[in-house]
């Protein structure tokens, strides 16, 4: 196991390197220079151009750019954002916990509806439930992000006013973050109804984001399920007489769960990919927002950094992913 | 599964509905506003994005001179009057006394706002060798843009309450420009502070300034809260806390607005401006914007070095139907390159009629009876003066080839449109301008004059009659004069045609019932002195 766990920390290596070589070119090959965009209509003077390259490094040959971009990284400076002119970093660790309280919540609310989902269309497979769930996991799979969050914001804030339109709080609300994580925040903050404040503006962010995941989990689920229903074994402890709940919970369950988990670790990158969507809809302060912005702005070091880092976040995740197998199903064992 | 979706949801909702009502239930008057995006930094002498003048300097600060809420006039600020000399090369101001700066966190002024505050504000974007001149980054856009560096010899204080700028040359807009967001005067004795305590960059992040309200926080894309200053020179703000809620997308910005989340909302999408109009909770304000979207002839190439080839293909184009489909009639048509809001705007020049017939006469006239093939280029942005330069251009190349010329439309993406367009690869192009100083020669200089081909004046024309009016209105600060050389220059530029004018842009902004006296800044600004809520 901890072979195992070294040797993908090694791979990860060479990942990472590759991402910066990959991100650090391919922004620089989209049209686009970012002192022109900064001037827009007004044109710089070539004195003054020349001074702003030199200032950001960009007289320099690319590959001497590169290099110092890589030392920088390697001691943990991603540089400054030309647009704000703070460090990347900085930015990077004030927004993403907002990032992860809502991808984590996305991928809970995939996991908890998507997986009774799929049982429950799987034991009943050709009935009415089966096709009702596998409809509504099909139609949530096929709306758009954008689309959805419109769709639930007016139903749910404008015509019903359950739920705030957007934001993480509401702006009545004023403590100072501690961790982040607004969920934890309004606890420790000891104001009165900050706490269901944050909840109730996590819930249509929640659901958006969520519901495409929450459709691939429910048939992943489903087919698992069924092609484990139809194992010799299940038949045997059915046989037994063991309780039917139990059959399906502990026998079946458990072992169709492996593909699910893939699946599950393989949604954390699009969970990511739909945060961009669903914050830039739901003014949610998190990274998507952030990265998106800095493209249109050609804001080199945010979009070096943000990407890193996010690639950092997702092969983490797969790692772990991995490593959660052994603990499902303890046939998988990892050897050298 | 369906029901229990419902119960939560519910559930949740009514938590919602308690915990918003709970807080809203204090007594001070509190203003949300539902900004668009998030300030690069708080300082406004370094950025140049409207967003964050609405976040610094609409707010915080004051600058010497300031324009009329609402309007362009120039008014006193914080000088309370200013002489020119005969020469037109020294402006002398005088300060305004009893003026206090903002208390914070890390800063507690001992003096009041005087001469010093002035000498740090300019001499930090004119002199590279001052000790905050590199500090945040050092890029002074505007400043630089407006010519500042060239057009200043000196910052001379002459006394505690007196300062004289010199200039290099005569340059009547001079006043215009120190009523401009980069002009915003900040505190030099928290700067000293700041710099004794090792971290100057907290001066341009955690803004001192003399404006109605001080920044209390901002937490980065989410919200920006202020309250109001109490001590303020002008007297205090009618409403106690003002809070932008950053939300970008426009869509979410009207359905906050209809909950009522917010008060206040900036450049509502045109597809919901009926709805609007019809809502019985909002008000929906709208003005004529400073700016212009043009077609521009590039008048260094054949054919359009010909007048007569301008004239024509101005003629074949339909404006009305470019207001109706392009700017879905929030525009109105424009025949000067200057916008109807900025004095000298003149209003007895004719503009070219639509008339196809006669601009193939004409065409034919000046030797191309069977038309001739161009480009169109078009913008990969939406602005305000041209919420959609394709459809533009596609509207423009039918009318054109109705008169026999036949244009293909071009586009690339942004940095690279406005670098080919200011190298004049382009035969006819589309742009446009949004006012900086309500000055006539921040259009008629930066974007027609002869120093800006190569630069902003993409049309690549220098026409010395033109030429000449501009640079005289430049060198007196008589108004009337002034005024008068405009015109007349808004006559050669009619007869030379340079440019398509299409349209000016009609600026909405909806506001809620409650909001009293808000008015639409004509520089895009969004500014809450003056503005009250009714109880």
């Amino acid at each position: 196991m901890l072979g195992f766990l070294f040797r993908r920390l090694g791979d990860i290596i060479p990942t990472f390197f590759g991402v910066t070589l990959l991100v650090f070119f391919l922004i620089r090959l989209i049209p686009g220079d970012p002192i022109i965009m900064l001037a827009g209509e007004r044109s710089v003077e070539p004195e003054r151009y020349a001074e702003l390259q030199a200032q950001y490094g960009f007289d320099q040959p690319i590959i001497v750019q590169y290099f110092d971009y890589l030392v920088g990284v390697f001691q943990g400076d991603l540089g400054k954002s030309f647009v704000t002119k703070k460090p990347v970093i900085d930015e990077f660790l004030t927004l993403f916990p907002a990032t992860v309280e809502l991808a984590l919540m996305g991928i809970l609310f995939a996991v908890f509806i998507g997986v009774p989902l799929g049982v429950l269309a799987a034991i009943n497979r050709g009935k009415w439930i089966d096709h009702l769930t596998m409809s509504i996991s099909l139609t949530g799979y096929s709306m758009p992000i954008f689309w959805w969050a419109l769709l639930l914001i007016m139903f749910f804030s404008t015509t019903l006013g359950w739920t705030p339109v957007s934001g993480r709080l509401s702006v009545m609300y004023f403590f100072e973050p501690v961790t982040g994580f607004m969920l934890i925040d309004s606890l420790l903050s000891g104001e009165k109804g900050a706490f269901t404040s944050a909840v109730s503006h996590l819930i249509l962010p929640t659901v958006a984001l969520g519901t495409i995941p929450m459709a691939v989990i429910a048939r992943m689920t489903r087919s698992s399920m069924l092609e484990v229903l139809g194992e010799e074994y299940i038949r045997v402890a059915r046989a037994k007489g063991i309780a039917p709940f139990r059959v399906i919970m502990i026998h079946a369950l458990r072992n169709a769960l492996i593909p699910v988990i893939t699946v599950i670790g393989l949604q954390v990158g699009v969970l990511l990919g739909g945060a961009i969507l669903t914050e830039t809809i739901f003014s949610w302060p998190g990274i998507g927002k952030w990265i998106i912005e800095a493209m249109n702005r050609r804001d080199y070091p945010t979009i070096q950094g943000g990407i890193l880092m996010i690639a950092f976040v997702v092969m983490s995740m797969n790692l772990i992913v991995d490593l959660l197998y052994g603990i499902v199903n303890p046939r998988i064992r990892y050897k050298r | 599964m369906k029901a229990n979706f419902v119960k939560v949801a519910l559930g949740a909702g009514l938590l919602a509905a308690t915990a918003l009502a709970a807080p809203t239930a204090a007594s001070a008057k509190t203003l949300v506003y539902c900004s668009e995006g998030s300030p690069e930094g708080f300082n406004p002498s370094l950025y140049t994005a409207g967003t964050t003048f609405d976040a610094s300097s609409r707010q915080v600060f004051n600058r010497l001179v300031q324009f009329k809420r609402g309007t362009t006039t120039i008014v006193p600020g914080l000088a309370t009057s200013w002489d020119v000399s005969a020469d037109g090369q020294e402006y002398t101001f005088n300060l305004r006394k009893g003026v206090k700066f903002h208390t914070t966190e890390d800063f507690t002024p001992t003096r009041e706002f005087n001469a010093d505050d002035v000498i740090f504000t300019f001499m930090r974007q004119f002199d590279k060798e001052h000790p905050y001149h590199g500090v945040s980054g050092g890029s002074y856009e505007y400043f630089n843009a407006m010519s500042m560096p060239d057009l200043v010899k000196d910052i001379v204080k002459v006394d505690d309450y007196t300062v004289k700028f010199v200039l290099n040359r005569p340059e009547a807009p001079f006043i215009a420009n120190m009523a401009m967001d980069f002009a915003s005067v900040l505190s030099a004795e928290y700067a000293d502070k700041m710099m004794e305590a090792g971290t100057p960059e907290a001066v341009d992040l955690n803004p001192v300034g003399t404006g109605p309200f001080q920044l209390v926080a901002y937490q980065k894309d989410a919200v920006i809260r202020y309250k109001a200053f109490p001590e303020y020179w002008e007297g205090k703000a009618a409403i106690d806390n003002l809070i932008f809620a950053i939300t970008p997308d426009s869509t979410v910005r009207y359905q906050k607005l209809k909950a009522g989340e917010c008060h206040v909302m900036p450049y509502p999408n045109p597809a919901d401006l009926t709805e609007m109009e019809a809502d019985a909770d909002i008000n929906l304000l709208s003005q004529e914007g400073l700016n212009v979207g043009y077609l521009g002839y590039n008048t260094a190439k054949e054919p359009f070095t010909d007048p007569k080839v301008r004239k024509a293909l101005n003629m074949a184009i339909n404006k009305d139907a470019i207001i109706e489909g392009v700017y879905q009639g929030a525009g109105s048509a424009a025949k000067n390159p200057i916008p109807p809001t900025i004095w000298s705007y003149n209003t007895e020049t004719v503009d070219d009629p639509y008339d196809p017939e006669a601009a193939k006469a004409m065409l034919a006239e000046a030797g191309y009876p069977d038309g001739f093939s161009t480009d169109i280029w078009a913008m990969p942005v939406q602005r305000p003066y041209n919420p959609n330069a394709r459809r533009m251009a596609e509207l423009v190349q039918a009318d054109w080839a109705a008169i026999g010329v036949n244009a293909e439309i071009v586009s690339y993406e942004w940095g690279e449109y406005l670098e080919r367009t200011k190298k004049g690869e382009q035969g006819t192009f589309m742009l446009g301008w949004t006012g900086d100083n309500g000055d006539p020669d921040n259009f008629l200089a930066v974007l027609l004059g002869c120093d800006a081909v190569g630069g902003s004046n993409r049309a690549q024309w220098c026409n010395e009659e033109f030429d000449n009016l501009i640079q005289q209105a430049k060198t007196t600060s008589d108004v009337l004069e002034r005024t008068r050389l405009y015109e007349e220059a808004q006559v050669v530029f009619k007869r030379e045609a340079p440019w398509a004018t299409i349209a000016h842009s009609i600026v909405f902004e909806p506001i809620r019932n409650e909001v009293v006296d808000y008015k639409i800044d004509p520089f895009g600004g969004h500014i809450f002195y003056g503005v009250d809520l009714a109880e």
